[in-house]
């Protein structure tokens, strides 16, 4: 028989054991369902499936292409390959500019529509996401 | 000119001071002496004087527009206002690290005055092992981000600062921060100081307590500052977005709470030695993460690295430097002492503080791995991911739950065995939020269980406290004003966010936006010209459903150098909510974008913010007054 300490310890031992695995467990489950994934606009144009799941789209405002009206504001983003059409209705960041880098958030309609719910803001108007900067390649 | 070279001169001589006070200090621990000598103190002063100089000759070249001074070109200008000249100097990467710096320097003088009645040789291993972080600071200052780098012709214009730093809270918010972080190295060292003299006792605890404290306040209110500044300079409204840099802040601070919390039962029973050691060293690496990484841009992607390898490279290099030489000295010194009173029954204070640790700990690898996970994934498989803030609110918001009620009865508990008294009145506490939780709510949210069971949670923390605080006059005050403060915020959170409530469109001048609840009257523009920018100062004028006015003048920046465009939002605070009115320009478009939220208890985010940090004030306090 083992002593009431050493129970004691193994009971402790169990109990950190179990809620490490639940928690670990926990946080991989719910990091698979919100991880939101960074596509260009070629990569949306090659992909056979349309993606349901919210997702990001990074590239330059095309020039020429920003239209705005009391509810929604439109734009194209590119990576100077493809193009995508982007609807939005929210608030805009000033750094958002033609032919500025921008990243949009939200769902793609088809793989030339894109209805965005959020732009996000920049710090700085020279820094462009590194996401941005790699779609676009090396300019 | 001149002040650049007493900078970069001083700057050496406080590195080889830190030599100097290696040796002296080795020599002396091998001496029979009873107390430090002497020498050491006025070396580790004249250190700190060696430091302070460097600092202020930066400074003076930020105030004279020094553009022969490398870091003073890029990140000034002559028609900046001379505060933000001044505040400047820390807004960059390589002035913050001489702050740093500096703040390692007047910490260890401190700690060394502060601790005259603790052991010698204690002191001068914490001494020791706080002059390898800072040599490190030095030679990572010196080799890779100098501020004083000359620059050959000198230009006549600086690059400018960028607009959006330009601002109050935010001038004061790194120092604030830093005092945290820099404080947690203090514990560090000792710490390690503690293991191999085997000092891990009841009066280290009570003596480490203070810096504990200390950091910690620092950090509270740093951390609310950067807050404040995200909220009205951002123009989203929010006031946490649970981005990677905020993230990289909670992290020190969630480890930073769990330590304070276990240092009491270091103080009061001498128990849980190797969970406070390993929580001094977590703290501390996590606060030098953080701090390295928002400097070096990493955060926004690993690609950014790249960019300065050097830098990177050094940082990984020290940092692991420092874990391999603390968890070397843990293993091999640590020795697990048998008369420890560990022994304790399951209802007592101290399994309340052991609960309390298991949640921070929860909250900590919740939000490491929601910040490390993108950039592993992006090295893995260069995959481009972000984790949005609903990862967070779903893995934490939940736990809050049983967070709020351990709360609630923890500190009444007794140490070693316990139960619970007056049970009814806990119960009759109890019924009251419930009840007042269900009437406040029922009508508000369509999650209506969920939000009953966490808000009658958080009312009962604060009922409880409350309670503590007026009738039973707890002996414990400073800690139920930080548990009451605690309780104030998360219910300012969640009403918050329950109530809140926005209009985002697009609007001309002249036009009116009519909605259910009112409507908005963009009345007129006024343009504006200042030293450094030009400003559109915007006039409307908003009717809620009563018929009330309110005016609100939201402002769009124009900065000269460098061009860029900031929103300044007008907010119109009162003790019940506040009117958020942003405004954005669409380059050469005749709309302007609006953004305007009421958001109500927002003054109550802050005020139990700093209820939180007077209960840790009001705790170094005490212990003084105990004395």
């Amino acid at each position: 028989m083992y002593g009431k300490k050493v129970k004691l310890r193994f009971l402790f031992l169990t109990l950190i054991l179990g809620s490490v695995i639940l928690t670990v467990f926990l946080i991989l489950q719910s990091l698979k369902e919100n991880v939101i994934y960074f596509q260009s606009p070629s990569e949306i144009k090659s992909s056979a499936e349309l993606n349901k799941k919210k997702i990001r789209v990074g590239g330059m405002v095309k020039e020429e292409s920003v239209f705005i009206d009391s509810k929604e504001v439109s734009f194209i983003i590119t990576d100077f390959k493809n193009e995508i059409n982007v609807v939005y209705s929210g608030a805009v960041p000033n750094l958002f500019a033609e032919g500025k880098g921008v990243v949009a958030e939200g769902f793609l309609k088809d793989n030339n529509y894109f209805l965005a719910t959020k732009i996000l803001a920049k710090h700085d108007e020279n820094y462009m996401p590194p996401e941005v900067k790699e779609a676009i390649g090396d300019k | 000119m001149l002040a650049n070279q007493i900078g970069y001169y001083s700057l050496i001589l406080g590195l080889l001071f830190s030599l100097f006070i290696c040796f002296v200090s080795i020599k002396d621990f091998k001496n029979n002496n009873k107390s430090v000598s002497q020498n050491i103190l006025n070396l580790t002063f004249l250190q700190l004087i060696f430091v302070v100089v460097s600092f202020l000759s930066l400074i003076l070249s930020f105030i004279n527009s020094d553009f022969s001074n490398e870091t003073v070109f890029n990140n000034s200008h002559t028609s900046k206002p001379l505060f933000y000249k001044i505040s400047g100097t820390w807004g960059n990467h390589e002035g913050s690290l001489l702050l740093w710096l500096l703040v390692l320097t007047l910490f260890i003088f401190l700690f060394l005055i502060k601790s005259r009645e603790q052991p010698k040789k204690y002191r001068i291993l914490t001494l020791l092992f706080q002059q390898i972080i800072i040599i490190g600071f030095f030679l990572f200052v010196l080799m890779t981000s100098n501020p004083f780098n000359y620059l050959f012709p000198i230009p006549i214009e600086g690059l400018g600062l960028n607009p959006i730093l330009q601002d109050p809270a935010l001038a004061i918010h790194p120092p604030i921060l830093y005092l945290g972080y820099v404080g947690t190295s203090v514990i560090f060292s000792s710490s390690l100081a503690a293991v191999i003299q085997n000092y891990i006792t009841k009066d280290w605890g009570e003596h480490i307590k203070k810096w504990v404290l200390v950091s910690w306040i620092f950090l509270t209110v740093g951390i609310m500052l950067g807050s404040i500044w995200a909220y009205y300079e951002l123009g989203w409204g929010g006031f946490w977005f649970w981005d990677p840099v905020e993230n990289v802040s909670l992290m020190p601070w969630l480890t930073l709470t769990a330590l304070l919390h276990c240092i009491v039962i270091l103080e009061k029973r001498g128990a849980l030695k190797s969970w406070v050691i390993i929580l001094s060293i977590t703290t501390f690496t996590l606060s030098m993460c953080g701090t390295f990484l928002v400097r070096s841009g990493i955060l926004n992607s690993v690609h950014t690295f790249a960019n300065d390898p050097a830098r990177g490279i050094f940082i990984l290099i020290f940092l692991f430097f420092l874990i391999i030489l603390s968890l070397g000295i843990f293993f091999v010194f640590n020795k697990e002492n048998n008369e420890n009173p560990n022994n304790f029954f399951w209802l007592s204070r101290e399994t309340s503080i052991l609960i309390n640790n298991w949640f921070m700990m929860y909250f900590l690898s919740v939000v490491l791995i929601g910040t490390i996970y993108p950039i592993f994934l992006e090295v893995v498989s260069s995959e481009k991911i972000s984790i949005g803030p609903p990862f967070y609110q779903k893995l934490i918001v939940p736990f809050l739950i049983p967070f709020l009620l351990f709360m609630s009865l923890g500190p009444r508990l007794k140490w070693i065995k316990s139960k619970i008294e007056n049970k009814n009145s806990l119960i009759i506490t109890f019924i009251v939020s419930v009840l007042l939780t269900f009437f406040i709510i029922k009508n508000l949210t369509t999650d209506l269980l969920f939000y009953t069971v966490l808000v009658s949670a958080a009312f009962f923390l604060f009922f409880t406290t409350l309670k503590e605080i007026f009738i039973t006059r707890f002996n414990n005050v400073p800690q139920t004003i930080a548990h009451f403060g605690f309780s104030l915020l998360i219910l300012s959170i969640l009403f918050n966010s329950i109530l809140s409530s926005e209009i985002i469109t697009n609007i001309k001048i002249g036009e009116k936006y009519i909605y259910s609840k009112g409507e908005i009257f963009f009345k007129r523009i006024e343009e504006k010209k200042e030293s450094n920018f030009n400003s559109i100062i915007a006039y409307f004028e908003i009717k809620d459903e009563n018929g009330r006015i309110v005016k609100l003048k939201p402002e769009i920046r124009i900065y000269n150098q460098p061009i860029i465009i900031t929103s300044e939002a007008d907010i119109k605070m009162t003790l019940l909510e506040d009117k958020f009115l942003v405004m954005n320009l669409v380059k050469g478009k005749e709309y302007f974008n609006i953004r305007y939220q009421i958001k109500p208890f927002m003054i109550w985010i802050w005020i139990s913010v700093l209820l939180l940090s007077a209960g840790g004030l009001m705790s170094v306090f005490k212990q003084k007054y105990e004395k």
